[in-house]
């Protein structure tokens, strides 16, 4: 495991930033815009969104688990005790509102 | 292709067999990218047979070692959940083509299951190559917004008071679920229980067999 040097911490709540725009994106559709929490921590790697391109990949992004309720995602499931976890890098995250 | 004019000989025989029966489009373009790479000196006959060797040796038999092995060994169970890089080394699994690699323990009250909805992110050296359900859209769509209803399908019932944790798999992390050990089982030996670990319940779309299946 890569030694957590990002700025969120296991707990904090976090949202997901709404983007839209072209390349090798790993932060699916159905979870922009949306807020949940950190889960884990998973440390530094090389970011996607370069290597998918045939660059370095550098400098490396923070992963995190990052956990969100399944009524905060789909609206239809209120009340609903389910959890969606996503690997979400740094970048795409701001702390919640 | 200067060095390639000679055109009395047939471009089948160098070495390797090509498939008889007519080729789709992508067929033939990837038998001629592996031709311009052997041509070329990039690789050799034996790199790709031992690749194609490599990828057929990964198949599900891998993770339910695993499994079955946490199941009767707590120590084990530990050092799988908390290194499962290293457990999978004890074990004689190479896992080392995978960047991080997490193991998901199910228990009565929580249940994992694994998805990619961007597109088919899988532990392969754990469990083999993907099934193509995993891979369409119907699962990948319904895994992330009815977990339940898609575990239904797989006859799990589950309720309201069991959690689903839904593990969109869409980076560097690939996830294997360690299922519940089934009741009664303490008679069976370790082999025998790596036979109710199914590809299913290491995704975690099912539970473990209850029962030996018939060999």
């Amino acid at each position: 495991m890569n030694l957590p040097v990002g700025k969120f911490k296991a707990g904090d709540r976090v949202t997901v930033k709404f983007e839209d725009r072209p390349g090798h994106i790993r932060t699916p559709w159905y979870i922009r815009g949306k807020s949940g929490w950190i889960e884990r921590v998973y440390g530094d790697f090389l970011n996607p969104e370069s290597l998918a391109f045939g660059r370095d990949g550098l400098p490396k992004r923070t992963l995190y688990l990052v956990a969100f309720n399944q009524s905060d995602v789909w609206p239809k499931t209120v009340g609903s005790r389910d959890k969606i976890l996503v690997d979400i890098y740094e970048h795409w995250l701001t702390p919640a509102a | 292709m200067s060095d390639s004019d000679d055109t009395t000989k047939a471009p089948q025989d160098h070495g390797h067999d090509h498939p008889k029966h007519e080729l789709s489009y992508y067929a033939k373009r990837i038998y001629a990218i592996r031709d311009l790479l052997l041509e070329k000196g990039v690789i050799t006959d034996k790199d790709i047979q031992s690749q194609v060797e490599y990828q057929e040796a990964r198949s599900p038999a891998n993770g339910a070692k695993l499994v079955a092995r946490a199941w009767v060994d707590p120590a084990f169970k530990s050092r799988l959940i908390g290194d499962p890089k290293a457990a999978c080394a004890e074990m004689g699994i190479d896992a080392t083509s995978i960047n991080e690699f997490v193991v998901l323990e199910n228990t009565a009250k929580v249940r994992h299951v694994v998805v990619c909805t961007l597109c088919s992110c899988y532990p392969r050296p754990i469990l083999g190559r993907p099934p193509d359900w995993y891979k369409s859209f119907n699962y990948r769509q319904r895994a992330v917004n009815d977990p339940r209803g898609v575990m239904q399908e797989f006859g799990l019932e589950l309720p309201d008071d069991v959690e689903v944790r839904v593990h969109d798999s869409t980076a560097d992390i690939r996830y294997l679920v360690l299922p519940m050990r089934p009741e009664d089982t303490e008679g069976l030996s370790e082999t025998e229980l790596a036979r109710l670990v199914t590809r299913d319940s290491m995704i975690g779309v099912m539970d473990a067999l209850p029962t030996l299946p018939p060999s």
